[in-house]
């Protein structure tokens, strides 16, 4: 079972592998959720949902579900 | 000179790529006078600040053709000879649409043809964060549309650490670059004399569709006569949603969409990889990044404590609270002197002249004027703390704190935004709601709204709090009227939000909702932003909504002062016989005359008819006109119970609080007791007494099904609501 930045820990850092939902990807990639590109879990909100990511290293950061977030497959 | 050191100051490199191209001042299209100008960026990219140091006061807002986006645009003055039209679009994070305000920008870049065509294009680019902010700029310079990269907050970038060789930028991206720092005018004057030249299409391409799709793109190309490849593929991509395309056009497309197996889910997040990959090369020539060291960003120290779990929802309720605070209590002090004002010129009006003439002017229209602009501090007040939540970044911590909560009452964080704009007016609300992008939650979302209570209603409101709660003082700070009207603010809040619990029961779903979204860094808010946000709105209310009101006011005393045949001569020769047997004083007589006239005038004849339906709540016939002539728009209401209770009042009794005190019942003891005045406020509360509202419902969703709906549902609630509170406290 691979990774998704789901199950990232507070402060941890990943690299994007895949997108897996075809829809939400088109939003994603945009935001600039590329492969290959880095992201740290930066915060949770009060009730553990929505989070938030710090994407690449342009100190960008970007807000989405926990369900989303669990579509963005790390690599090992 | 000093424009001229000014550009090379801030961009020698743009100056120098423009200083071959002659100053033309003929329009590229000769039935134009005005250059148009379309300002386009991601948000959060500073377009605004950026429209509104390019166009100060000069703004009007109107309509895209066909639907209601906002429409903002504003004349510039280039330069001393040249001034232009500049159009402001909805922020994008790309030239494909994910939601309804996003597809005006289509509709517009793809009809060349169209009157409303661009000339071409300013692109606002967040250079801290260039990026994803290239993304958009790639596709339009591919889609040919000439453009100059508006190369913003500079100083954010600096603080980063991001260095940009401007020259070699330019070089890359085949555009005019100006750095600037829009939020304090920097860079303002370079952008304006490049503007006001005569540019050409960018000279480079980003991005090459493939050789496989070439045979569609060209047919498509051609049988639209396109004038480049990039738009006939946005036309494959978006063929459905183009509003200007025919049926016959579309099934063309559709036709073809099939013939080629063009998979526009997969073709669209190649592009976006590929461009990015583009954009990666780009950046590496031009871009370095030296890193200070790593302190952990301001905004990340802020949000530990406006997001705590406990702290963030108190600071968040504090913030309403305060807000409503200011509406009632320090919006009151402007609001006397202009009710005194209008009160003064109407005394000074009537005891200097008279006839019927000048009663229509006192009675009627002054009423009504008066009526409309004692709301102007509150309205401004209202709009002024909205602007400041959404300028600040605070208004996205909001959204990502309640989306958890939303989520379980069928609504999405996003919602929140909607709803609490609400709170101003429910028209802009519904049209803010198309960032949601889900199709159910929208729709609940738009159908709750109109139960937040808006500022039409704060008149209602203040009268009729101020006239049964006492202004005592609890706990020392808090005023017991200011608590009153927050309570009537949280009763629509819940109802909005049972609605929507309700109604997400009844919906069935149809796709998934999203909550992706840029988490903006705080940032002080722009005050002209926040000062131009508040006249716009103050003059929308008092040109739109005024209008309206004084129309009503005028119509409502010529029916309150006319009657049908000669009733009102019968009732008051009725008045002098009784009042001769009961020896009435002169003073005592007109007054009994003026109500008797009232009571068989069209008006009263009006609200006769509707008695027996309201006597339940414990409304009365004046009332009822009230009720009839607020289904135009609420806001009347004080307009209307102050032109009806003006007719035939004592002169100096002439603000509306006194004449609704003075009012009695048949006992003889005041009328407004506290259970029909809260019966009143809480009809006020639920019912969709809202034209305006219920035409943006049909636009936005087009159709009569949600609007009647509404209609409907709200009415019953309120006459159902009401008539428990006053059955229970009279």
């Amino acid at each position: 079972m691979p990774r998704s930045v789901k199950d990232l820990r507070l402060g941890e850092s990943g690299t994007i592998c895949c997108l897996q939902d075809a829809e939400m990807a088109l939003k994603l990639l945009e935001m600039g959720c590329i492969p290959g590109t880095q992201v740290r879990l930066n915060s949770r909100a009060p009730l553990g949902c929505p989070i938030t990511l710090v994407v690449g290293d342009d100190d960008y950061t970007l807000s989405l579900r926990v369900s989303e977030a669990a579509t963005i497959l790390l690599k090992d | 000179m000093a424009r001229a050191t000014l550009i090379s100051d801030s961009s020698g490199a743009a100056a120098s790529a423009m200083t071959l191209e002659a100053l033309r001042d003929v329009p590229p299209r000769s039935h134009r006078e005005l250059t148009r100008i379309a300002l386009i960026g991601n948000p959060n990219s500073g377009k605004s600040s950026l429209f509104n140091q390019l166009t100060g006061l000069n703004q009007k807002v109107g309509n895209f053709p066909g639907v209601t986006v906002d429409r903002k645009t504003g004349i510039s003055q280039l330069t001393a000879q040249h001034r232009a039209e500049i159009v402001d679009l909805p922020g994008t994070y790309s030239l494909y649409p994910k939601s309804l305000d996003e597809k005006v920008i289509t509709d517009l870049l793809y009809d060349q043809a169209s009157d409303q065509y661009p000339d071409f294009v300013v692109v606002t680019v967040d250079a801290s964060n260039l990026r994803r902010n290239l993304l958009l700029f790639t596709q339009l310079a591919d889609l040919g549309l000439p453009a100059v990269l508006a190369l913003n907050m500079m100083d954010v970038a600096e603080q980063h650490g991001v260095q940009i060789d401007i020259m070699a930028l330019q070089q890359e991206l085949g555009v005019p670059i100006i750095p600037m720092n829009a939020r304090k005018g920097v860079g303002i004057a370079a952008l304006k004399i490049v503007m006001s030249r005569q540019l050409g299409a960018p000279t480079r391409a980003f991005y090459e569709p493939g050789d496989d799709l070439l045979p569609m793109i060209r047919q498509i190309r051609y049988y639209f006569n396109l004038h480049n490849d990039y738009l006939a593929l946005h036309y494959a991509h978006q063929f459905r949603q183009i509003s200007f395309l025919t049926a016959d056009d579309k099934a063309y497309i559709a036709e073809l969409v099939e013939k080629y197996d063009f998979k526009p889910t997969a073709r669209q997040a190649q592009e976006t990889i590929d461009r990015y990959a583009r954009i990666n090369d780009i950046l590496l020539n031009t871009v370095t990044v030296v890193r200070t060291e790593k302190n952990e960003p301001y905004s990340n120290k802020l949000d530990k404590v406006l997001t705590h779990k406990v702290w963030g929802y108190l600071i968040f309720f504090g913030i309403l609270f305060l807000m409503f605070q200011a509406v009632f209590a320090w919006a009151s002090y402007p609001m006397e002197l202009i009710d005194e004002g209008v009160t003064w010129i109407n005394q000074l009006i009537q005891t200097n002249f008279d006839g019927p003439l000048v009663n229509l002017l006192t009675e009627g229209v002054l009423a009504g004027l008066g009526g409309v602009l004692i709301f102007i501090p509150q309205i401004a007040l209202l709009f002024a703390f909205i602007a400041v939540l959404e300028e600040t970044g605070y208004m996205a911590r909001v959204t990502f704190m309640m989306d958890r909560i939303m989520r379980k009452f069928g609504l999405n964080g996003k919602s929140i935004v909607p709803l609490i704009s609400g709170v101003a007016c429910a028209v802009p609300a519904i049209m803010s709601a198309r960032t949601i992008e889900n199709w159910k939650d929208r729709i609940i979302t738009i159908f709750v709204t109109p139960l937040m209570s808006c500022s039409a209603r704060i008149p209602v409101y203040t009268v009729l709090i101020a006239l049964v709660v006492p202004p005592q003082k609890v706990l020392g700070i808090f005023n017991l009227q200011g608590i009153a009207l927050m309570g009537l603010y949280l009763l629509g809040f819940f109802a909005a939000i049972f609605s929507a619990w309700a109604l997400k029961m009844i919906l069935r779903t149809q796709n998934k909702s999203y909550f992706i979204m840029e988490f903006p860094v705080y940032r002080w808010p722009r005050w002209k932003n926040v000062g131009l946000t508040i006249v716009e709105k103050v003059k929308a209310f008092v040109f739109q909504a005024g209008k309206v009101i004084v129309a009503i006011s005028v119509i409502l005393w010529v029916l309150a002062s006319y009657g049908p045949g000669n009733a009102l001569e019968q009732a008051e020769a009725r008045v002098r016989t009784t009042a001769a047997q009961q020896r009435l004083t002169p003073e005592e007589t007109d007054i009994r005359i003026a109500s008797e006239k009232l009571e068989n005038s069209y008006a009263g004849l009006f609200g006769r008819t509707l008695e027996p339906a309201i006597r339940p709540l414990g409304f009365d016939w004046k009332i009822g006109i009230a009720l009839i002539t607020s289904f135009a728009a609420r806001e009347v209401f004080v307009g209307t119970i102050s032109t009806i209770y003006s007719v035939g009042q004592d002169a100096d009794m002439r603000t509306v609080q006194q004449k609704l005190a003075a009012e009695k019942d048949e006992n003889g003891q005041p009328f407004f007791t506290p259970a029909r005045a809260f019966s009143l406020l809480v009809f006020y509360v639920f019912a969709m007494q809202c034209m305006s509202t219920l035409a943006v419902v049909y636009r936005e969703t087009k159709g009569w099904k949600w609007p009647l709906l509404q209609l409907f549902y709200m009415t019953g609630l309120a006459y159902v609501s009401s008539l428990l509170v006053y059955q229970l406290f009279s």
